[in-house]
C-alpha cells in the first residue's frame, strides 16, 4: 500500500473541509452576525457619543472578534468526532499533525478571516479613526490565525467531553490574553502616537511559533483525549 | 501489498497484550497470531473488551502491557496504519459529503492499493449512489460504504469490530464476500461479532476474552 | 541500582507512597504551623513599622511567600505533569492534580493579601497592577486545569488531559506575564510600583524568609495529604487501600 504524498493529503483535507463548509454556508455566518450585534451593544449600553466610542473602538473591535472566533472552536472537532472521521485521519499513515495543521487553516479561512474581512465596517461603527485602521488591520491578520491555531490546542484536549463548550473558552480565555493585549495594544499605542510595531512583530514571531508548535501540540492532545 | 511476508511469518502477533482502565483489567494479557490468509474470530459477550482489542491492535488505544508485532517488525503509527484497515462502530463519514467525495477523501489520506473508488461503490452494492450525501443513506448503506473504504485502502490485516451490524441478509452476505475474497488473496482478517446470527464462511480460528471482572 | 534511584521507583507503588504519606503529612504541618507561628510573631509584634507605610507593610510577609509559591506550584504541576505524560508513571499524574488546588488556593491568598494592601495605597480594593493582574490570570489558569480534571470521567485520562493544559500554561506564562507587564506602561506610563520588597532592610526580612519556609511546609503536608487522598480513592478497589482507610471487609 503506497503512503500518499504530503502535498496530496492536505488538498484532499483542504477540499474536504471547505466543502463541509460550503454545504452549510448558512452557517458561516454565523459568527460575522456575532461579531456584529457584540458592536452594536456598546454605543446601546454606553450611549453614542462618538468621541466615547472612538477610544474604546479597537479593543471593543479586537474583543468582539475574539468572542466570534472562540465561539467557532467549538465546532472544529465535534462532527469528527461524532461521526468517526476523526479515527480515520488518526488512523491514516499521514501524521495527523500535518492534517490538522490544514484543518485549523481551512476553519481559519472560513471562520476568521470574513471577520477581520468585516472589521471595516464595524470600526466605522464605533467611528475608529481612519488611520488606526490599517495598524488594527494588520494585528488582526496577525492573532486571529494565532487564535485559531492556540484555540485549535485546547478544543483538541477537551474533544471527549460532552457539552464542553463552556469550558473550552474558560480555558482558552488566559491563553488567549497575550494576542489581545499585543494586539488590541498595538493600535491603543498607534492612537497615543507610540511605537506600535513591536507588538506586531512579537505577534508575528508568535505565530511563527504556533505554526508548528500548535499542530504537534493539537495532534498529541488529540490522542491524549480519545485514549 | 508490496511484498509477499515470508511464508511461515505470521502477520500479527501479539504477546502479553493487555489494557487497563483505571487500573480496571479490560482484556488480558492475550498471546495470540496471525498468519497471512487466516481469519481470527474474537468472542466474548457484552464487556469482555472486544471493541478495545480492536482498537489497540488498530493503534487507536496504546495497550497498558505487551507488545504487538505486524510482519515480523514491532508496531510504530506508521507500520500499523499501512499495514492495518479498522472499520468501528462509526462509520467515519462525513454526513454532508457525497459517498463518492468520502471515499476520495479516504483514498487520498489512507493511500490506496485496491480497486477504483467506482468500483468498489458498486462492489459494495451502492453503485447510483455516488453522489448522495451521506446523511441520506441508511445505517446498512453507511456500513456498505465503510465497507468501500476498506476495501479501496488495500491493506493486510482487516480489524472489524462488530461487521456484521446494521445489515440486512444481502450486506451479511457481502461481509462473507468481502472477507473470502480477502483471506484469498492473502490478507487476514480479525473480527469480532456476537457469533448468534452471522459467522465468516472462511475457516476461522477463535479467540473467546472472558467477560470483564465484576467490580470488587 | 542505586539506592535513591530504587526508592524513587519504590515509592511510585501505590501502597508504599500511601505509606509515606501517611509518615509525612503531620510533619509537613506541624514544622510548617510552628514556622508560622514563628514568622507571624516576627512580622507582626518584633519587626518595626514601615517608615512610609505604617503597619499596613506588615501584609507583605504573607502576601510575598504566597505569591512566590503560587508560582512555584504551577511550575511543580507543570514537572508531574510532563514526567507523567512522557514516562506513564501513575503517581505523577496524582502528584500534578493534587498540585492544583493548593496553588489555586495560594494565587486566591496573593489576591486577597494583595487587595488588602493595596486599599492603604490606592483607596480602592482593586487596581490593574501588573503583578496582581498576572496572578489573576495565574488563577484563571489553576480554575482551568482543576475544571479540565474534573470534566473527564477516566480519572488517568483526566489527569493527562489536565497536565498537559498545565504544560501549556506554563509554556505561555512568561508571555502572559511579559504581555501584561507591556500592557500597563501602554496605559499607566510609568507608575512607580509601591510593591517594592527589595529595599527592605535586613533585620525585617527574617519573618519572610520563616514564611516562605513555613508556607514550603505547609505545601508539603498539603500535597502529601491530597495525593494521599486521590491514591487511595483511585485503588479503591483494592485490599491494602481498604485496610489503610480503615474499611472493615
Amino acid at each position: 500500500m503506497s503512503a500518499p504524498s504530503l502535498l496530496a493529503a492536505a488538498r484532499a483535507q483542504a477540499l474536504r473541509d471547505l466543502r463541509l463548509v460550503w454545504r452549510r454556508r448558512g452557517d458561516a455566518a454565523q459568527p460575522l452576525l456575532f461579531a456584529l450585534m457584540v458592536v452594536a451593544l456598546f454605543p446601546l449600553a454606553l450611549g453614542a457619543d462618538p468621541q466615547q466610542l472612538a477610544r474604546i473602538a479597537p479593543g471593543v473591535l479586537w474583543v468582539a472578534v475574539l468572542l466570534a472566533s472562540l465561539l467557532t472552536l467549538d465546532t472544529l472537532y465535534r462532527s469528527d468526532v461524532e461521526d468517526g472521521s476523526l479515527e480515520q485521519m488518526l488512523l491514516a499513515p499521514v501524521p495527523l499533525a500535518w492534517l490538522l495543521a490544514v484543518r485549523v487553516g481551512v476553519h481559519w479561512f472560513t471562520a476568521s478571516l470574513p471577520l477581520v474581512v468585516v472589521t471595516p465596517l464595524l470600526a466605522e461603527l464605533l467611528f475608529l479613526p481612519a488611520d488606526l485602521l490599517p495598524v488594527l488591520m494588520a494585528s488582526l491578520l496577525l492573532g486571529t490565525p494565532l487564535l485559531s491555531l492556540m484555540g485549535a490546542v485546547v478544543a483538541a484536549l477537551t474533544v471527549g467531553i460532552r457539552r464542553s463548550g463552556m469550558l473550552l473558552a474558560l480555558l482558552a480565555l488566559p491563553l488567549f490574553l497575550p494576542v489581545l493585549v499585543f494586539g488590541a495594544g498595538s493600535v491603543m499605542a498607534a492612537a497615543q502616537g507610540l511605537p506600535w510595531i513591536g507588538a506586531l512583530l512579537l505577534l508575528g514571531a508568535g505565530l511563527a511559533l504556533a505554526l508548528v508548535l500548535a499542530p504537534l501540540a493539537a495532534a498529541a492532545a488529540i490522542r491524549i483525549a480519545l485514549n | 501489498m508490496t511484498t509477499p511476508p515470508a511464508p511461515d511469518a505470521p502477520l500479527l502477533l501479539a504477546r502479553g497484550l493487555g489494557f487497563s482502565r483505571n487500573d480496571e483489567p479490560v482484556f488480558g494479557p492475550l498471546d495470540f497470531r496471525l498468519a497471512p490468509g487466516e481469519a481470527l474470530l474474537v468472542l466474548g459477550g457484552n464487556g469482555a473488551g472486544k471493541t478495545t482489542l480492536l482498537r489497540v491492535l488498530a493503534g487507536l488505544l496504546q495497550a497498558s502491557a505487551g507488545e504487538v508485532e505486524l510482519s515480523g517488525r514491532p508496531v510504530d503509527r506508521q507500520h500499523l496504519a499501512r499495514g492495518s484497515a479498522y472499520l468501528g462502530h462509526l462509520h467515519g463519514h462525513k454526513a454532508d459529503l457525497g459517498a463518492l467525495e468520502n471515499l476520495a477523501f479516504s483514498q487520498a489520506i489512507q493511500g490506496g492499493g485496491g480497486p477504483g473508488i467506482e468500483a468498489a461503490l458498486a462492489e459494495v452494492g451502492l453503485a447510483g449512489h455516488e453522489d448522495t450525501p451521506a446523511r441520506r443513506l441508511s445505517a446498512g448503506q453507511n456500513k456498505r460504504l465503510a465497507l468501500a473504504r476498506l476495501r479501496l485502502q488495500g491493506a493486510p490485516l482487516w480489524l472489524l469490530d462488530e461487521p456484521y451490524a446494521n445489515l440486512d441478509l444481502d450486506g451479511i452476505a457481502l461481509v462473507n464476500r468481502l472477507i473470502q475474497g480477502h483471506v484469498a488473496e492473502g490478507g487476514s482478517v480479525l473480527l469480532t461479532t456476537h457469533g448468534a446470527y452471522a459467522a465468516p464462511p472462511v475457516p476461522v480460528r477463535t479467540l473467546t476474552l472472558a467477560a470483564a471482572r465484576s467490580p470488587a | 541500582m542505586n539506592p535513591v534511584l530504587l526508592w524513587f521507583h519504590q515509592l511510585g507503588s501505590p501502597p508504599v507512597f500511601d505509606r509515606f504519606a501517611a509518615r509525612w503529612v503531620p510533619v509537613g504541618f506541624v514544622l510548617g504551623l510552628l514556622t508560622m507561628a514563628i514568622g507571624l510573631y516576627g512580622a507582626l509584634f518584633v519587626v518595626p513599622a514601615d517608615y512610609q507605610q505604617g503597619d499596613s507593610f506588615r501584609i507583605l510577609y504573607i502576601h510575598v511567600p504566597a505569591a512566590w509559591m503560587s508560582l512555584f506550584v504551577y511550575g511543580l504541576m507543570a514537572f508531574y505533569a510532563v514526567i507523567a505524560l512522557v514516562w506513564h508513571i501513575k503517581l505523577c499524574e496524582v502528584l500534578a492534580m493534587a498540585c492544583a488546588p493548593i496553588g489555586a488556593l495560594f494565587t486566591a491568598v496573593t489576591l486577597a493579601t494583595g487587595s488588602i494592601w493595596g486599599k492603604p495605597m490606592w483607596g480602592t480594593w482593586w487596581d490593574w497592577d501588573p503583578r496582581l493582574t498576572s496572578e489573576l490570570v495565574l488563577l484563571f489558569l489553576y480554575l482551568g486545569v482543576i475544571g479540565l480534571n474534573a470534566a473527564i470521567e477516566d480519572r488517568r485520562a483526566a489527569a493527562r488531559a489536565a497536565g498537559f493544559l498545565a504544560i501549556v500554561g506554563v509554556v505561555l506564562l512568561p508571555v502572559i506575564r511579559y504581555s501584561v507587564t507591556w500592557w500597563n506602561s501602554l496605559h499607566q506610563g510609568a507608575t512607580i510600583k509601591l510593591f517594592g520588597e527589595s529595599t527592605m532592610d535586613a533585620s525585617m526580612t527574617w519573618p519572610l524568609w520563616v514564611m516562605v519556609l513555613a508556607t514550603k511546609f505547609w505545601f508539603v503536608g498539603s500535597l502529601l495529604q491530597r495525593a494521599r487522598a486521590d491514591n487511595l480513592e483511585r485503588e479503591a478497589g483494592k485490599d491494602w487501600a481498604r485496610a489503610a482507610a480503615g474499611v472493615e471487609r
